[in-house]
This record gives structure tokens, C-alpha cells and sequence, in this order.
């Protein structure tokens, strides 16, 4: 009865070492001269695959940077840390990197939004595009709430809070997939020192919006004509900061009536 | 002999046409779907097919005769096929890899798909059922992959048309390219009667 199974262990497994002996010595001898720069690049990268950095994979990021195609610090993931490892390996200046984060501009909780139905159906924001008015929430830009940035981050590092989404600045390596994910374009990727940030992008005019949602930015400018460093601007409606002239004195914030400009 | 010779040319008429492996055994559609977009892809995945395929049936045949036939272990022959087809696969890869590698990356992932590729099995499994001998079955995996060679690249061409045409929305895509390789099946019906 045993001889039968170790015959057939016996062979299987005979196949297999063969095979492993033969691809074995056809990986040497077909060896193919890979850069060890980019060996060494390719070692250094965090290696999550994340594809934050354009390219496809860490492979992807480190051929092109032992090409010349990619900058020393174009992994967004690992920052400077990363970026002054590779530099060394490619024997370059490391250019200084600006950390950024995502930013969800949207602060339309349950208890702050008016919603014009119960909706009852699939949670995926991209999907609600098929449903009367583009979601339940009254207001045509507001944060839908069912998380397709969530599913999206490879970091963990957003989450829906109250229904809306908000970003973990710590946890946030401005990889970009929420960015793209959002169907609202609600997200945007912004420096991490930013002091204080618009969170609404209701386009909507002042009464539209104030019926829509309790925080949302009514365009009285009122943030414009306090500020010192001229950083806001208005437009459609909606207060923008340009976080180059902003220095954070936070005159904006508190003049705001709504409390649309948060604290970043 | 020549009797031997008539018989070898139904076969490859009969495997490349009649029964022709994606077009009326509906296997190995993963790649002939996937690698289509283009005509030089097309043929060089069809190149890579016919390599592997003619490769292992005949490698596959020879193990099935000599080792697992005395042995009377014929009902490993699925799991080993599967290994020397995998094996196979590998080494056509590393040589791509070193020698023609515009094709390499060219074929992308698909090239490590011919391993899952029903196809090769299938021809490897089709020659143990019908009982044909190492060169019988070799003939008939080099007749099998020049028949999904050939629909690959007549796929391919009518692709590279298609790309100019106004296709409504929601053909745009994989279901065009479906109802043509169905119009296509349907057409290589016609061989159905020739032998």
C-alpha cells in the first residue's frame, strides 16, 4: 500500500528538483545585467507598492531613478528620510521636500448638513452618482460620507468621523489615491505646516448654502478684508487660502461667522 | 509513410481549424483577449504559445510514456503537466527577458499567464485521452498553437480596425471585442465539416 503514495512522492518530487535544477541554472545563464544602483535603490524604498510616487510599484520608482527619469526624492511615502538614502546611493544632492498631507475641505457633519432624502443603498461615494441629485445631502458639493477614501488610503490615515471624511495629518503620506478617488474632488494635498484651511467647497450662493449646511462658506468675505498678508481670495462663493502668503495669525478664522476656516 | 504523412496533416488541419482551441474549445481566452490590442503583440504572444506549447506536450508526452505509464502512475498527470508547463513558462520568460526584451515588455503579465493557460493543459491532457505518441502529440500542440496564433492575430487586426470606428458608449471596451471573438467562432464553424 506505501509503495504506491512513495512512488508517487518519489516522482513529483524527482520533477521538482529537476525543474528546480533546470530554471536554476537557466536564471544563471540567461542572468540579465540589472543596474545595481537600482538594486540598491529598490532596497532602500519603503516597498509598499503604493504607486503614490507615478510609477508602477517601488520596481517602477527605482528603474526610473537609476534611469535619470525620477528625482532622488520622488517616493512622497518615505520623504526626506528616504530621499537622502537614495540620494547617497545615486551620489547626488537631495533637494529639500516640502511634507505634504491631505486635506478634506468639507465639515458637513450629521448634525451641520441638511439632507433631502434617506438614502438606503450602496456606500460607495463613486456610485452615488446614480442617485436623485448626485447623494442625500442637500448641498451638490459636500462630503458624501461613505468612505471610498477611506477604502482607498493605504495608511490608514483617513477616516469618516460623523459622516464626514477627515485626514490623520501624522498618518498621511500624500500618496494621492484619495485625491483621485473622491468623485466631489472634495480632497486636496496641502503642506503640512498650513496653519489654517477653508473646509467647504460649496460653490453655492450664501442663502443656498446656508439652507444646505450650517457650516458652509457663505462668500461674506469678511475672512478677505481681515486678512494681514492678503492670503484669501473668493471665489464662486467660496473663501480659498493660499498657503504661500498665509502667516497664520488666524484673523481669518475668528472673524469667520460660519467657523468654516479650521484650524489645521 | 505517406499514409503517416496524410494522417499528420488532417491532424494540424484538424487542431488548428476545425477544433481550433479558442475559437470552438474555448480555452486559453485570458490571453487571447488580453494581448490582442495590437498586431505585433498579438503575433508575438502567438510566437511565445506555439514555443511553450510544442515544448511541453512533447515534454509532457515523453513523461507520461516513460516515467508515469511503467510506473502506473498515470493519474499524476495533471499535477506533474502542470509543473513542467510552469517550468517551461519560466525559462521562455528569462529568455525573453535577456533576448528579445522589446517582446518581454512588451507581453507584460500575460507571458507568465500562458502557464494558467487552459490551452497548454488542455493539449497536454487532449494527447494522453486520445492516446497519441510523443511526436503525434508534439504535431498536435504545434497545430493547436498555430490555430490560436492564427485567431489571436485575426482578432488583433480586426482590433487595430475596430479602433477607428464609432462604437456606441456602452460596446466600447471588452463587449465589442466579445461579439466579435463570437462572430469569429461562429464563422470558424464552417471548418466543422471538412474532415
Amino acid at each position: 500500500m506505501f509503495s504506491g503514495i512513495l512512488t508517487a512522492t518519489a516522482i513529483v518530487g524527482a520533477v521538482g528538483l529537476f525543474i528546480g535544477l533546470f530554471l536554476g541554472i537557466a536564471g544563471i545563464k540567461f542572468k540579465v545585467d540589472v543596474d545595481e544602483r537600482e538594486e540598491a535603490v529598490l532596497a532602500v524604498l519603503p516597498g509598499n507598492n503604493c504607486g503614490g510616487c507615478g510609477f508602477a510599484g517601488c520596481s517602477g520608482l527605482a528603474a526610473a531613478i537609476a534611469r535619470g527619469d525620477a528625482p532622488v526624492n520622488g517616493c512622497p511615502v518615505g520623504g526626506e528620510a528616504v530621499g537622502k538614502k537614495v540620494a547617497a546611493i545615486m551620489g547626488v544632492e537631495a533637494q529639500e521636500g516640502i511634507r505634504m498631507v491631505a486635506f478634506v475641505a468639507c465639515q458637513g457633519t450629521c448634525d451641520k448638513a441638511a439632507f433631502d432624502y434617506e438614502y438606503t443603498g450602496i456606500e460607495d461615494c463613486r456610485m452615488l452618482s446614480f442617485v436623485p441629485n448626485g447623494g442625500a445631502k442637500t448641498c451638490d458639493y459636500g462630503c458624501l460620507g461613505f468612505g471610498s477614501c477611506v477604502k482607498a488610503c493605504p495608511f490608514d490615515a483617513i477616516h469618516v468621523v460623523d459622516g464626514v471624511a477627515r485626514v490623520d495629518k501624522e498618518a498621511c503620506k500624500a500618496c494621492g489615491k484619495c485625491v483621485a478617488v473622491c468623485p466631489k474632488h472634495l480632497i486636496s494635498l496641502i503642506p503640512y505646516d498650513v496653519k489654517y484651511m477653508v473646509a467647504c467647497s460649496s460653490k453655492d450662493k450664501g442663502p443656498v448654502t446656508m439652507k444646505a449646511c450650517t457650516a458652509g462658506c457663505i462668500g461674506c468675505t469678511l475672512c478677505k478684508k481681515n486678512c494681514p498678508a492678503d492670503a484669501v481670495s473668493i471665489e464662486s462663493f467660496n473663501a480659498a487660502i493660499d498657503p504661500e502668503k498665509c502667516i497664520g495669525c488666524g484673523a481669518c478664522a475668528s472673524k469667520c461667522p460660519k467657523k468654516v476656516i479650521v484650524e489645521h | 509513410m505517406l499514409a503517416q504523412v496524410k494522417d499528420l496533416l488532417l491532424l494540424i488541419i484538424g487542431s488548428a481549424l476545425v477544433s481550433n482551441v479558442v475559437l470552438s474549445q474555448f480555452l486559453g481566452l485570458c490571453p487571447f483577449l488580453g494581448v490582442s490590442k495590437k498586431v505585433e503583440t498579438a503575433a508575438g504572444m502567438g510566437t511565445a504559445v506555439i514555443f511553450v506549447i510544442t515544448l511541453a506536450s512533447g515534454v509532457a508526452g515523453v513523461i507520461y510514456k516513460f516515467i508515469l505509464t511503467p510506473l502506473n502512475i498515470q493519474y499524476l498527470q495533471t499535477i506533474v503537466f502542470i509543473l513542467v508547463i510552469a517550468a517551461l513558462v519560466q525559462f521562455v520568460e528569462m529568455f525573453l527577458k535577456k533576448y528579445m526584451k522589446s517582446l518581454y515588455e512588451a507581453l507584460g503579465v500575460y507571458l507568465p499567464l500562458i502557464t494558467t493557460n487552459c490551452a497548454v493543459l488542455g493539449v497536454a491532457l487532449t494527447n494522453v485521452q486520445k492516446e497519441y505518441g510523443v511526436f503525434t502529440g508534439m504535431v498536435n500542440g504545434f497545430a493547436t498553437a498555430l490555430g490560436f496564433t492564427i485567431s489571436i492575430i485575426i482578432l488583433a487586426g480586426i482590433r487595430e480596425k475596430m479602433a477607428y470606428n464609432d462604437i456606441p458608449e456602452s460596446f466600447k471596451g471588452m463587449p465589442i471585442v466579445l461579439l466579435t471573438a463570437g462572430l469569429m467562432a461562429i464563422a470558424f464553424c464552417g471548418f466543422s465539416g471538412l474532415l
